[in-house]
């Protein structure tokens, strides 16, 4: 059967590599978008969210924000702003950014500060959603 | 020949730069590993995002759409800018002369047009401005744990001077990091972009949302993404020169000590002789005598 390599990538890091894929899903600025092996050569904007890497029995979750994705037949390439796996986010130091972000925005400021702590918000918001929503869903599993 | 207090002074002058010239050598080492690292870790990410505007470059090269992409489009060129990438900070070996060499001959002999200078770090800047350039801009003090998003400013003022038709070309200058003991001076053009080789397999991609907001956000990465990697390769220049300038200073320091010391107890020995000889020649005068 055929598989894909998958390969994130920011410009600190290579983030993940891997083969033998069988599926990613990932948040295309149109929303989410799930790409099997042998899917038509595409190119995306990538927007804030989860991306899943699907190989086998096991799969990898990591939060992506913006970026590209460039999908071939038997390869998908994502070149993101900012990537981190699951298990790397530090859900102390979200928690922190989310209050700073919201104490910053309640005192107000200029247009600049502002869209600035907006965005580190909506960041903080999205790396909390994510791994509060993976450890939920992996709780009935434990039990099992 | 000099008296052996003298000496002593200078033996220990001499030590005491050689004390300063090491805690630099092992200050730039730490900090060059880590910027080497980065520098590394950063390659991956401009090499694909270059092959990635590889794969479309032969699906945008008709005339429509490179007039609907300014940063693709080529000019007559009137005038040019310089991004001029240099250290802020001096103590480099060759490092910095090196750099403002190549630009100078830039600027001044393969430019085919007037120039106007934009300049991250002091070293840069203070050239420029010496040598009557007109800059236009200037970043100084960057840190070295600078991330992609402090730097786009700089990407702004390029795009920005490009796209309004002050400028017809961008080049970079900046000092590529070979590794420890080589960093090459770089002439590097940013824009118009010249599409890499098309090295795509595929000639049917699907845009999403569409073609033209894909590449009205994928061409100003390119240029940040070049701008951003010659920064992190000038810092790891910046450390491996410094780190290499203060080995030499330090073992430089090293022989001299050894060479004084030497010159100390020659001329320790040659003042006791002389004593010894004076005394003796006393003692028998006055045996003489008796």
């Amino acid at each position: 059967m055929a598989t894909l390599s998958v390969e994130i990538v920011t410009n600190e890091r290579i983030v993940f590599s891997e083969t033998d894929v069988d599926l990613v899903s990932a948040p295309g600025s149109e929303g989410m978008m799930g790409i099997l092996p042998t899917h038509a050569p595409l190119v995306t904007t990538l927007s804030a969210g989860e991306l899943r890497v699907k190989k086998g029995n096991t799969e990898q979750s990591m939060v992506v924000f913006g970026g590209f994705m460039e999908v071939m037949p038997d390869k998908v390439i994502v070149l993101a702003d900012v990537a981190e796996k699951i298990e790397e986010i530090d859900l102390q130091r979200a928690e922190e950014a989310r209050r700073r972000a919201e104490e910053a925005i309640s005192k107000g400021g200029d247009r600049t500060d502002l869209a600035a702590a907006q965005a580190r918000l909506s960041r903080a918001q999205v790396r909390l959603k994510i791994s509060d929503r993976r450890r939920s869903s992996r709780r009935p599993s434990d039990l099992s | 020949m000099a008296s052996t207090r003298e000496i002593r002074r200078r033996i220990r002058s001499v030590r005491n730069i050689s004390q300063i010239t090491r805690a630099m050598e092992m200050v730039a080492a730490s900090k060059m590993r880590r910027s080497q690292q980065r520098v590394l870790a950063s390659r991956p990410y401009a090499e694909r995002l270059e092959a990635m505007i590889g794969d479309l470059a032969a699906l945008q090269l008709d005339p429509d759409s490179q007039a609907a992409f300014p940063l693709l489009a080529h000019r007559e060129i009137k005038k040019i800018e310089v991004l001029l990438v240099t250290p802020d900070k001096g103590l480099t070996g060759p490092l910095n002369s090196n750099i403002l060499r190549r630009a100078g001959r830039f600027v001044l002999e393969e430019a085919e047009a007037p120039v106007q200078v934009v300049t991250v770090g002091r070293k840069g800047r203070d050239f420029m401005i010496r040598t009557r350039q007109e800059v236009v801009a200037e970043f100084s003090n960057l840190k070295d744990s600078v991330d992609a998003a402090e730097i786009l400013p700089i990407t702004d003022v390029i795009i920005d001077d490009y796209t309004s038709g002050r400028v017809d070309a961008v080049y970079m200058i900046y000092p590529k990091f070979v590794n420890t003991l080589t960093q090459a001076p770089t002439v590097h053009k940013l824009l118009p972009i010249d599409p890499p080789e098309a090295t795509g397999t595929y000639n049917d991609y699907i845009f999403e949302p569409n073609a033209k907001e894909v590449l009205n956000n994928l061409l100003p990465r390119l240029v940040d993404t070049q701008i951003y990697q010659a920064i992190l390769e000038n810092f790891a220049s910046e450390y491996s020169a410094r780190m290499v300038a203060m080995r030499n200073a330090s073992e430089n320091a090293k022989d001299l000590v050894s060479e004084l010391t030497l010159t100390f107890n020659k001329a320790r020995q040659t003042q006791i002789t002389a004593e010894v000889s004076e005394i003796s020649a006393g003692a028998n005068a006055l045996r003489e005598r008796g």
